[in-house]
């Protein structure tokens, strides 16, 4: 293991015994972790192990399938090419711009749904444990929900379309959201807020004038980067009918149209950079 | 200006103009967005009147096929752990020929590139052209989420490398030890902790994508849960979801128990009595 390298380096030269013997005559042998700490890294070890063995021994894999890898993929770039340009104009167009509109004002309901959470999440704003474990429930399912299953169950509610993708990206995005903005709520500064709470200042003033401005940069650059993941994430929502360009992509696939999906997913890539461009730049003005 | 003269300004606080702008700007998007998405007060009405038909359908969960439930998840897992070990041992090279710090730009520009296309795309999508190349089943869902790890844990420990202190990679080398054990015992001592918060994080990340690349066709749980999604078997769909949410919660669980141990030395019995705290890098709060 390549931490535990330069420290071992310390053992006296000899063999076993000649260790052995010094270590009876100069009281006990330096280890390096305890007994308790070895038992457990050993069983981190040895988990890791057996999960790699076993699954790759149950695993399913087709041989031929394998085989044939090379040449399908051969296949599917012929087929990609040349890429169908003229299918961007009426289609691709405005589900992209649907993906992006799915990505904002997902992002924007979740910071609306998010700031009262993350409030109530934060220890040293509500002093009431319940209350705070209560909050990191609500935070947690949020995030242990993948957004295409938030998109599955709103599609169920909303039937298909841009809205169960909306709701989708807020949803999943309030976990993410509020924890980081709890987080940061908890690391501000006493300070400020003690000196407004002495001058008189009422509730409101005191998280106005006292924490938000400590906690301001780190609110938009959350916001900033739930916007970035969310236009990643939108674009695949649509593969089970939430709307954006996920909706093409699913058409478009099951047409065997590649030559359409090649321009989809150089749409996609397109609309990433873009978005990583645009927080870059953001980030880079305002904060 | 009068108010500067005065002991005490009418307004301690003034608020420049541009939040406000702001403000109008973007209510005059959400209103535009919604337009453009269809988005109405009388669909979301008659979606929360489907909502109460929807849970009641959803709830008691059914779980009379609970073989074709474990097997996927089985899958799942399977895909998952092998994924994580392919995209770790990967990513490992990877990320050390991009580290500006240790080597020459013609290596470190082709490692860029593949870590890029790496991030490119959503592993849904990746999956999708695997499932082309390779055909249905796990393989496809191993090689997406593979790739996945690659692009994360490759950028990660390309800048967890560049981080480091020269100082005890200089010193190794004024030994005269050759390049590889100034690796050994120069650099990857320093990053060490680093990287198993990043494969632990990746590992916990591939197994939420493992439940979902299956709507492709990839392989894992995610095909049961589409294929009952639409054949609106709602209580097996609820049944399969519950699954899901556990395995993940013992997924994370699992890995705060490995970085609680191999971070920061933990005994078993620390880990049980602690239950769960550990370090956790907060920029890893990616999807």
């Amino acid at each position: 293991m390549s931490a535990a390298g330069p420290s071992q380096g310390t053992r006296p030269p000899g063999g076993e015994h000649v260790i052995a013997a010094r270590a009876m005559a100069a009281g006990p042998v330096w280890h390096r972790f305890t007994r308790g700490q070895r038992l457990a890294r050993f069983v981190v070890y040895l988990a890791i192990v057996a999960a790699i063995v076993l699954s790759a021994q149950s695993v399913e894999i087709i041989p031929e399938f394998l085989a044939d890898a090379p040449e399908q993929m051969a296949d599917l770039f012929a087929r990609m090419w040349p890429v169908d340009w003229s299918h961007y104009e009426g289609t691709v167009h405005s589900a992209l711009m649907e993906t992006i509109h799915i990505a904002s004002l997902g992002t924007l309901l979740a910071l609306i749904m998010a700031l009262p959470v993350g409030v109530l999440a934060a220890h040293n704003l509500v002093p009431f444990t319940p209350v705070n474990l209560l909050a990191k429930l609500i935070l947690v399912s949020s995030r242990s929900v993948n957004s295409l299953v938030w998109a599955l169950l709103f599609v169920g509610i909303f039937g298909p379309g841009a809205l169960a993708g909306t709701l989708a990206i807020a949803f999943r995005s309030i976990g993410f959201v509020g924890k980081l903005f709890g987080e940061a709520l908890e690391e501000a500064q006493p300070g400020p807020v003690e000196a407004l709470a002495a001058a008189g200042a009422p509730w409101m003033s005191r998280m106005t004038f006292g924490y938000w401005p400590q906690v301001r940069p780190a609110f938009w650059s959350i916001a900033l980067f739930r916007w970035d993941i969310n236009v990643r994430e939108s674009a695949v929502l649509g593969l089970v009918g939430a709307g954006g360009i996920g909706m093409a992509l699913d058409a478009a696939l099951n047409l065997f149209q590649w030559d359409r999906v090649a321009l989809i997913l150089i749409a996609i890539v397109a609309i990433v950079i873009l978005a990583e461009v645009v927080v870059t730049q953001v980030r880079k003005r305002v904060i | 200006m009068t108010s500067s003269s005065t002991p005490f300004p009418a307004d301690p606080f003034p608020r420049s103009t541009w939040p406000k702008v702001a403000g109008v700007l973007l209510a005059v998007y959400v209103i535009y967005a919604c337009a453009q998405m269809e988005i109405s007060w009388e669909r979301i009405d008659v979606g929360l009147h489907n909502a109460a038909h929807f849970f009641s359908r959803l709830f008691p969960p059914n779980f009379a096929r609970w073989e074709l439930l474990v097997k996927g998840l089985q899958e799942s897992l399977q895909i998952a752990v092998l994924a994580s070990t392919l995209g770790i041992a990967l990513a490992l090279p990877i990320g050390l020929a991009a580290a500006r710090n240790l080597m020459p730009a013609w290596v470190t520009w082709p490692a860029r590139i593949v870590i890029v296309m790496a991030r490119s795309f959503h592993p849904v999508i990746v999956a999708i052209l695997f499932v082309k190349a390779v055909g249905f089943g796990a393989l496809a869902g191993i090689l997406a989420l593979t790739v996945a790890s690659i692009g994360f844990i490759g950028k990660l420990f390309t800048e967890a490398i560049e981080e480091i202190s020269e100082r005890q990679v200089e010193a190794v080398r004024a030994t005269g030890a050759p390049f590889a054990s100034m690796l050994w015992f120069g650099v990857l001592p320093q990053v060490f902790p680093r990287f198993i918060g990043f494969a632990t994080y990746q590992l916990d990340s591939n197994l939420r994508n493992s439940t979902m690349v299956g709507i492709v066709g990839a392989g894992g749980i995610g095909g049961t849960l589409f294929a009952a999604f639409q054949r609106f078997d709602y209580d097996y769909v609820c049944a399969i979801l519950l699954s899901i949410i556990a395995l993940i919660m013992l997924g994370e669980l699992l890995a705060t128990a490995v970085r609680a141990i191999v971070i920061d030395n933990a005994t078993l019995r620390d880990f049980f009595r602690r239950g769960g705290t550990s370090s956790r890098e907060r920029h890893l709060e990616e999807d």
